[in-house]
């Protein structure tokens, strides 16, 4: 141990120096005081949101659209507490983060104290690790080991719970040795004789298709996955964890598979002959009934975490890695391949059965308002969504060429991530433009957060696609419950407008076809302040394709 | 049918290292037939040693799960390896004086010793791998036991190999 002390509010934040943190998304209170008296002297920006599940989707927003890990913190008991979804949101979805929590003083840990949650046992389960700092002299250390974790091998949530008199004391601090942390792990060279039974594999199959997941992005793989995908002339499906992770504009993408994913990249998963999964996991939304999944291809699966190998679907080759340490050995292992019969099936597919929707005699068409989005924005947009059809409508119509562009919470299906998600984007990327698809029922979650957005002067475009219902429980009730709807209209929203201009922003509104794409136009023109617009779309609308849950694509329904 | 895998597991000793080896098990479902927990010869690591039931999960997969735990160092499957495993019961028993003997001589059988002489009961200890403690068990129900306690069982490889 070194002898040199340092309070331990500042040892934390020169710690967080060191990890190059240039925004904390925090909300204070008695146990963080210490903290926020020294963040008063410091270079480090302190957005405060208007309520802690704010401060811990926009610093999920900003890791998912910077690539650095994003830091939150909250006061002990209540504001602690506050964070829980947004950990679990992040640790689903594996975004590295660092959640730092006031605790109460170490004295009082366990009595009942005013203000006192057990942080470390709520979060337990929803983080990748967590501690409650109990000795000085480690402190420093533990700042350290956190973001190594959060980043390193399968990123996501790690929590620091500090009572009161360790961020107030003194701690001991040591110079920085990454390697001497407890955590540090070398890296594990990717197996040579694996990767040379994986590029046999792709060479022997007549049908091979890749599924990618947010493991590439995550990974910073991009750009060696294309060099796989157009050497070899692999058609791509992606996970809406990986969209954008391959150019969905490209030739060989094959789209989204899943329950409401194009039928084409469902048709191209099922009648593959070899799956080629790179950082994704066989969610249950993506596979339906795993009987009837993909019945003839074998699974090559890359994935970092070992324990996703094997979890779901059997494989015939396991590799466990980085997907970029395995596509840098992989890419040169695979002798060129040229397209044959089965891209040209696979193109086909996508010509017979692309995404259609139909113009609403009432009401706007949703699908309408995301195709022009796209069109006027050229792709180019930060997109963040919601949780419901405005998703999936999304993640179906806003096609993306880069990663890190979508925003979206897939593990946990969080309502009311989007919109903090944005502003967390729009401040890690401050000439981005930066849209959040939302629905009128998620963003009354967090539509405290308009302030934030104001007082920052983030230009953030809530495009509300206004139905009227908790649109996507509607869809679900009106086709396996006799259209019994109950407890899902949503009479009685507030009026978007005014609370946009309430708050300081801009509100729009528009109930015409005609006049969709001016209205985004007009949106786009704001830059110093948030924007909401509020489209009223057609009611009833749907999502399809559609794959009922525990279903398999023989079953799956187009209108 | 249960299908019973012994695991030993190095950890950190850390607070909360049980709650995170017992939750995990618990939100996974994964079934614990057994778990001892206890000291090693290096103070900053605990033994755990867990007999789990893989009838429902893959073993390999309760491995890799507790195997990302940041606090779990090593986790070995010991099923098939070389080791001594033992178990401790200790169990009551409802004995009139005059069937002392006969109980004497049950627990001979076991290597079992009396450890309490009570009003009327007698409390008897075994040590043993787990087929031994439950025919052990199986033997004193007729005698009707009142209580029972058995601590799960612990084990170490044999040889020079790690556990
Ligand atoms: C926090 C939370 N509560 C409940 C749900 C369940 N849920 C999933 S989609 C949905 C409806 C969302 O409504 P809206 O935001 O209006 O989107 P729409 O489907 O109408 O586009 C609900 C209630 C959820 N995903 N998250
Ligand atoms: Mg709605």
């Amino acid at each position: 141990m070194s002898d040199k002390m340092i309070n331990g509010a500042l040892g934390m934040l020169k710690v967080f120096e060191e990890e190059n943190v240039d925004v904390i998304f925090g909300y204070p209170g008695g146990s963080v005081i210490p903290i926020y008296d020294k963040l008063y002297d410091s270079e480090i920006r302190d957005i405060l949101p208007r309520h802690e599940q704010g401060a811990a989707h926009a610093a999920d927003g900003y890791a998912r659209s910077t690539g650095k890990v994003g830091v939150c913190m909250a006061t002990s008991g209540p504001g602690a507490l506050n964070l829980v979804t947004g950990l679990a949101n992040a640790y689903m979805d594996s975004i590295p983060m660092v959640a730092i929590t006031g605790q109460v003083k170490s004295h009082l840990v366990g009595k009942d104290s005013f203000q006192e949650a057990d942080t470390t046992g709520v979060t337990l389960p929803i983080t990748k690790h967590n501690y409650l700092v109990t000795n000085p002299d480690e402190f420093v250390d533990i700042c350290r080991e956190a973001f190594y974790l959060a980043r390193n091998d399968r990123p996501g949530p790690i929590l620091i719970d500090i009572p009161f008199d360790i961020s107030l004391g003194d701690v001991a601090w040591t110079d920085r040795d990454i390697k001497r942390l407890d955590c540090y792990e070398e890296p594990k060279p990717v197996d040579d004789e694996l990767i040379r039974r994986a590029a046999e594999m792709i060479a022997q199959a007549e049908k091979p298709i890749l599924m990618i997941g947010g493991g590439i992005i995550a990974s910073g793989a991009s750009e060696r996955l294309f060099e796989l995908a157009t050497k070899c002339n692999i058609g791509v499906v992606h996970t809406l964890m990986g969209k954008g992770a391959f150019p969905e504009t490209h030739e060989l993408s094959m789209g989204m598979p899943g329950m409401h994913g194009m039928a084409y990249a469902a048709l191209a998963l099922q009648n593959s002959d070899l799956m080629i999964v790179i950082g994704a996991r066989f969610d249950d939304r993506i596979t339906g009934d795993l009987q009837k999944f993909a019945p003839e291809a074998k699974v090559i699966h890359i994935d970092i975490d070992a324990a996703e190998l094997d979890k779901i679907r059997p494989t015939q080759l396991a590799i466990c890695a980085d997907a970029g340490d395995a596509l840098d050995k992989l890419v040169p292992a695979c002798k060129p391949r040229d397209k044959g019969p089965w891209e040209d099936q696979l193109f086909a597919w996508r010509k017979q059965h692309p995404l259609t929707y139909s113009m609403p005699d009432e009401g706007i068409a949703p699908q309408y308002i995301v195709e022009q989005l796209y069109d006027i924005t050229g792709g180019d947009a930060i997109v963040a969504t919601e949780v419901g059809q405005n998703q999936m409508w999304a993640a179906q119509y806003y096609k993306l060429d880069k990663p890190r562009r979508f925003l979206s919470s897939g593990g946990l299906g969080t309502m009311g991530y989007g919109f903090p998600a944005a502003i967390g984007a729009q401040i890690g990327n401050p000439d981005a433009l930066v849209v959040d698809i939302a629905g009128d029922g998620s963003i009354q979650m967090n539509q405290q957060e308009l302030t934030t957005a104001v007082i920052n002067k983030l230009p953030v475009k809530v495009i509300i696609l206004d139905n009227g219902y908790l649109g996507m429980v509607r869809q679900w009730q009106e086709m396996f419950f006799d259209n019994r709807l109950s407890g899902v209209d949503l009479t009685g929203n507030p009026d978007f407008v005014l609370m946009a201009e309430a708050h300081g922003g801009v509100g729009l509104r528009c109930a015409d076809p005609d006049k969709v794409r001016d209205t985004l136009q007009q949106a786009l023109e704001v830059t110093d302040k948030p924007v909401f617009v509020d489209f009223l779309v057609s009611k009833e609308e749907n999502v399809f394709p559609f794959i009922p849950a525990g279903k398999g694509v023989d079953d799956i329904m187009f209108d | 049918m249960p299908n019973i895998h012994t695991l030993s597991a190095l950890v950190k000793n850390r607070p909360r290292v049980l709650a995170r080896v017992a939750g995990l098990f618990a939100r996974r479902e994964f079934n614990i037939e057994s778990l001892a927990v206890s000291t090693t010869e290096d103070p900053a690591m605990s033994r755990m040693t867990i007999a789990v039931d893989v009838s429902g999960t893959p073993l390999e997969q309760v491995r890799k799960q507790l195997e990302k735990l940041h606090d779990v160092v090593t986790v070995m499957d010991h099923t098939d390896d070389a080791v001594v495993e033992r178990e401790l019961c200790l169990l009551k028993v409802e004995v009139p004086a005059e069937k002392r003997p006969e109980i004497s001589a049950l627990a001979e059988i076991f290597r079992g010793d009396i450890i309490d002489i009570g009003n009327g009961t007698l409390i008897v200890q075994c040590i043993g791998d787990t087929g031994k403690i439950d025919a052990f068990i199986a033997n004193f129900r007729e005698y009707g036991i009142i209580e029972l306690v058995r601590t799960g069982k612990v084990l170490l490889a044999r040889g020079h190999q790690k556990t």
